[in-house]
C-alpha cells in the first residue's frame, strides 16, 4: 500500500455511488481515499503546502473501479487459456479493479479450500481484487449441491455453474432455498439445453443463411421463467448471468414488479452487437467468425434494443463482461467445434461508449452499471470513492480514440471479433489500493 | 410444353440459352458460394459447361487444359457423385486427382482442418475441393491459403456446384430459367442443395418456392420471409406449393430426422410430402422432377416419378461432370473460349 499521499488535480470526479459528477480534486493515501475537495483552485494551493504528489487529471474523468460480477480466469486447469496473473492484468487494462471469477475452472471450485485457493493465488499473483464464485452443484454436474454455506464463509461472493444451466428444477429449487443461509445469490446461466440441441449461434434469418444450427431465444426464455418461479416459491436470491433476449427482459421486469427478489447482468456484447456479425456482411467482415461464437449467442437488433431499454428502466441491474479468454487452437477451426466465449475485459469500455456516443446511454449512467451497481448486486465493497473507501479508481480519457489490437492484449485470450475496431474512450490509469496496475502515457 | 416437344439442346444457339445476361468471369480463386455471385458469372459457367457437355459425348474423353496441376478432393463426409463427378472432371481436363478420405487421415489423429489443407497445398495441391459436414468450413482455410479451395458441400449451408448444374439442367431443358417457378420440396432446414440453389435460382430470376413440414423448414423463413436475402415463397402444405411448378426439385429425407423428433414418422412424411404422380399432376405439364441424390425411393420420392419420363435426374449427374470441368478450368485462369473452338 502506497503511504505517500496523492492528489488528483482537476479532473471531473464521477461517482454514482455518491451522487458526485464536477469538478473536483481527490485526495489518496494509505491506500484508501483520504478527501474529496470540491475547488479546484483552492486545493491547489492547500496541496503545495502540504507537500502532496500532485497528479494533474485535467480533462480526464476519475471514476471508481470498474467491478466485474462475471469473468473466467481460466485458474486452476486452462492455464493456457488465462491465469490468474494474466487475467488481472487485462481486467486492470479495462479499468475493472474487483472481478467476480468463475468456478469452471480445473478443478471446480466446489470446497472452502477451493474457494481460498483462488483467494491466495489471487493476492500473490492478480493485480487486482479478485472474489471467488463457488460453483452450485459438485462438479457443475448437477446432481449434489455443493457446500456453499463453507464456500460462502471462505469467501465465496456467489454461487453458478456458469456454462451450464442448472437442469434439474428441483436442485434449482433446493439452491435457491438454501441462499437464504449463505445470504449469496444464486447465478444461472439461464439457457435450457434441451432447447438449445446443440446450436451455435442464434436460430433466427442469420442462421438459417449460413446453415448453422440455431440456439432457440425460448430456450432462454422456458429457462429465466422457470428461474423466477422458483426464486418466488422459495424467497431466495436469483441473479440471472448474461441476458440476451427480450423474452426474458419482459419476464424480469414482470417479476421484480411482484417483488421476487431477482437481479440480473447483461455483457457489453450483447448490448452491442448481433448475430449479422457472423455473417459479417453488414460488418464488413468475412463469414463464420468462430470470435463471435458465444452462449448465449448474439441475438437480433430488437432484443439488443429491448436489453438497452432494460437497463434503462432498472429491469437489468448492471453490465457484466463474461470475459471468456481462448486459445487459438479453440478458435482457429471450424464454427461448430469453436469454444463459446469472447475476450472482453479490454474492450468492454470501449465498446460501451458506442452507446455514449450514440446518445443511447449517458456517461454517468454507465459508470453506474459498471461499479456501485454491480457492486449492490452481490454487496461487495466495491464501486466507490467515498472518503475512507478503498482508493480503487480509473481515470479516463473521454476523447481519446483508439483501435483494438489483441497482440497487445494483456489476457491470454486474443479471441476478440472486436480486433481492428476504432473506439473512443481509453482507460489511461487504473489504481488499486493507491497503486498503479495500468498505465497508457499519454 | 411437353418433355417431347422441347428441342434437343444442339439446336438451340449460345445467345439464345444465355437470354439477357452477358456472361462474365472476374477470375475467382475459390468456389465457396453463389452468395455474392453475379447473374453473369452463373451465366459464363453454364456457357462453358455446354461446350465441356459436348466433349463429354466425343469417344475419346480427354483434353490438356489442366496438365500438370493437381487437384486434391478432401472429403470429411461420405459422398459418391460429387466427389467421383470432381474427379472425372478433373482426370478429363488432363490434371492430377488425387482423393483424401478423412476416416483414412491424420485428421483421425486430431490434426485441425487448417493444417491438412496447408499440408495438402506444401504436397502440391493446386485445387482443393471440400466436403465437410460442418457449416463455414472452407471459410476456416479459404483466406489463407494460395490454393484454389472449391465447396463441394458444407454442413447444411452451402453446395454451389450442385446449384449450378441444376441451373445448368434446367436452361437445357427448359431453354430458360428467369420467370419459372421451381418449387424445392422437403427437408428445407438442413439442406445445403436448398440454399444454394435458392440463390443460384434468385440470381437467374425464377420464382422459387419451398415447401416442407414446419419443423423442417427455417422458422424465418416462414415467419418473415420478407426479411431474408433472397426472394422466397414458402408453403407448409405441398398442394399449394406445386400448383403450376415448371420445376420440382425433391430433397433426401435423411431417417434420423423421425428419431430426432422432428417428424413422427416417415410412414406420415409421405403420405403429406412425399413426390409421387398424383402430386406431380398438379404441376404443370411437363414439369421437370429434379433430385440432389441420393434418393430414398419411396420416401420422399415414388420411384415411378424418380424414373418417370419428367425426371432428369440422371442427366444432373451427367451434367455435374460438365459443370465441374467448366469450374475447374475457369479457376485455373482459363478464358470464356475453349482451346480449338
Amino acid at each position: 500500500m502506497v503511504t505517500e499521499r496523492m492528489r488528483l488535480i482537476g479532473g471531473r470526479l464521477l461517482d454514482p455511488s455518491q451522487g458526485i459528477d464536477e469538478l473536483a480534486d481527490v485526495v489518496v493515501g494509505s491506500g484508501r481515499v483520504l478527501e474529496i475537495v470540491r475547488g479546484t483552485e483552492r486545493s491547489r494551493r492547500s496541496a503545495v503546502a502540504s507537500g502532496e504528489r500532485l497528479v494533474n487529471v485535467e480533462g480526464m474523468v476519475i471514476a471508481p473501479g470498474f467491478v466485474d460480477l462475471h469473468c473466467h480466469l481460466r485458474e486452476p486447469g486452462f492455464e493456457d487459456k488465462e491465469t490468474i496473473a494474466s487475467g488481472t492484468r487485462a481486467a486492470a487494462a479495462g479499468g475493472f479493479t474487483t472481478v467476480c471469477a468463475m468456478p469452471n475452472t480445473s478443478p471446480t471450485i466446489d470446497t472452502a479450500s477451493d474457494v481460498e485457493w483462488v483467494t491466495t493465488a489471487a493476492r500473490r499473483g492478480g493485480v487486482v481484487r479478485v472474489h471467488p464464485i463457488g460453483t452450485i452443484t459438485r462438479g457443475e454436474k448437477g446432481q449434489e449441491l455443493s457446500e456453499m454455506a463453507d464456500m460462502a464463509h471462505a469467501g465465496a461472493v456467489a454461487f453458478s455453474d456458469d456454462g451450464n444451466m442448472v437442469k434439474s428444477a428441483r436442485l434449482m429449487r433446493n439452491a435457491l432455498a438454501y441462499s437464504r443461509v449463505t445470504g449469496r445469490p444464486i447465478v444461472d446461466h439461464a439457457e435450457d439445453p434441451d432447447l438449445v440441441d446443440g446450436g451455435v449461434m442464434h436460430d433466427g434469418r442469420v442462421a438459417s443463411i449460413l446453415g448453422l444450427r440455431g440456439a432457440a431465444a425460448e430456450a432462454e426464455e422456458v429457462a429465466v421463467a422457470r428461474d423466477i418461479a422458483l426464486a418466488r416459491a422459495t424467497g431466495g436470491r436469483l441473479h440471472l448471468a448474461h441476458l440476451s433476449t427480450a423474452a426474458a427482459v419482459d419476464l424480469i421486469r414482470a417479476a421484480k414488479a411482484k417483488g421476487v427478489a431477482v437481479t440480473a447482468e447483461v455483457t457489453p456484447h450483447h448490448l452491442l452487437m448481433t448475430d449479422e456479425w457472423i455473417a459479417g456482411t453488414g460488418v464488413g467482415r468475412p463469414p463464420f467468425n468462430t470470435n463471435c461464437r458465444v452462449n448465449p449467442p448474439l441475438r437480433t437488433d430488437a432484443d439488443r434494443a429491448a436489453l438497452l431499454e432494460g437497463l434503462l428502466d432498472g429491469t437489468i441491474d448492471c453490465i457484466a463482461t463474461d470475459h471468456a479468454p481462448h486459445t487459438s487452437v479453440d478458435k482457429d477451426c471450424e464454427f461448430d467445434q469453436a469454444a463459446p466465449g469472447l475476450s472482453m475485459l479490454e474492450t468492454a469500455f470501449g465498446l460501451l461508449m458506442r452507446l455514449v456516443d450514440a446518445g443511447q446511454l449517458d456517461l454517468t449512467t454507465l459508470i453506474r452499471l459498471l461499479t456501485v451497481a454491480p457492486s449492490q448486486v452481490f454487496g461487495l465493497e466495491a464501486g466507490t470513492l467515498r472518503v475512507g473507501a478503498e482508493a480503487d479508481l480509473v481515470i479516463i480519457d473521454p476523447g481519446a480514440e483508439w483501435t483494438v489490437d489483441v497482440r497487445k492484449f494483456q489476457s491470454k485470450g486474443r479471441n476478440s471479433p472486436l480486433h481492428g475496431e476504432r473506439f473512443r474512450g481509453l482507460v489511461r490509469r487504473t489504481m488499486v489500493g493507491g497503486e498503479v496496475v495500468h498505465e497508457v502515457p499519454e | 410444353m411437353t418433355a417431347t416437344e422441347r428441342r434437343p439442346m444442339s439446336d438451340v444457339g449460345l445467345r439464345e440459352r444465355s437470354g439477357s445476361i452477358r456472361p462474365i468471369w472476374h477470375g475467382r480463386r475459390h468456389i465457396l458460394d453463389l452468395d455474392d455471385w453475379e447473374p453473369g458469372e452463373v451465366v459464363q459457367v453454364m456457357d462453358i459447361a455446354v461446350s465441356m457437355k459436348q466433349i463429354l459425348a466425343r469417344p475419346m474423353k480427354k483434353l490438356p487444359t489442366l496438365r500438370g496441376k493437381t487437384i486434391v478432393t478432401a472429403f470429411y463426409e461420405a459422398s459418391t457423385r460429387t466427389r467421383i463427378s470432381f474427379e472425372v472432371a478433373a482426370k478429363i481436363l488432363g490434371a492430377d486427382a488425387v482423393n483424401m478420405t478423412a476416416s483414412a487421415s491424420s485428421v483421425t489423429k486430431g490434426e485441425s482442418l487448417l493444417d491438412t489443407i496447408r499440408t495438402l497445398q506444401a504436397i502440391g495441391a493446386d485445387m482443393v475441393v471440400m466436403r465437410h459436414p460442418q457449416s463455414g468450413a472452407p471459410w476456416v482455410v479459404s483466406d489463407r491459403v494460395d490454393a484454389s479451395i472449391v465447396n463441394g458441400g458444407d454442413g447444411w449451408h452451402a453446395h454451389p456446384t450442385q446449384a449450378l448444374l441444376d441451373l445448368f439442367t434446367i436452361r437445357e431443358r427448359l431453354g430458360r430459367v428467369d420467370g419459372l417457378k421451381v418449387t424445392i420440396l422437403g427437408d428445407v432446414l438442413h439442406s445445403r442443395v436448398a440454399r444454394s440453389d435458392i440463390w443460384g435460382l434468385n440470381l437467374l430470376g425464377a420464382d422459387v418456392t419451398v415447401c416442407g413440414p414446419p419443423t423442417l423448414l427455417p422458422r424465418d423463413w416462414v415467419v418473415a420471409p420478407e426479411s431474408l436475402p433472397f426472394k422466397l415463397r414458402v408453403e407448409e402444405r405441398i398442394e399449394p406449393a406445386l400448383e403450376g411448378a415448371d420445376v420440382v426439385m425433391a430433397l433426401r429425407l435423411q431417417r434420423e430426422r423421425q428419431h430426432s423428433g422432428l417428424i413422427p414418422s416417415v410412414r406420415e412424411y409421405c403420405k403429406l410430402y412425399a413426390l409421387n404422380a398424383e402430386r406431380l399432376a398438379m404441376a404443370q405439364p411437363g414439369a421437370l422432377v429434379m433430385h440432389p441424390g441420393p434418393m430414398n425411393e419411396g420416401v420422399e420420392i415414388s420411384p415411378d416419378v424418380a424414373h418417370g419420363a419428367q425426371s432428369v435426374i440422371e442427366e444432373q449427374v451427367t451434367n455435374g461432370v460438365a459443370v465441374r470441368m467448366a469450374l475447374l478450368y475457369l479457376l485455373s485462369g482459363g478464358t470464356a473460349r475453349l482451346d480449338g473452338e
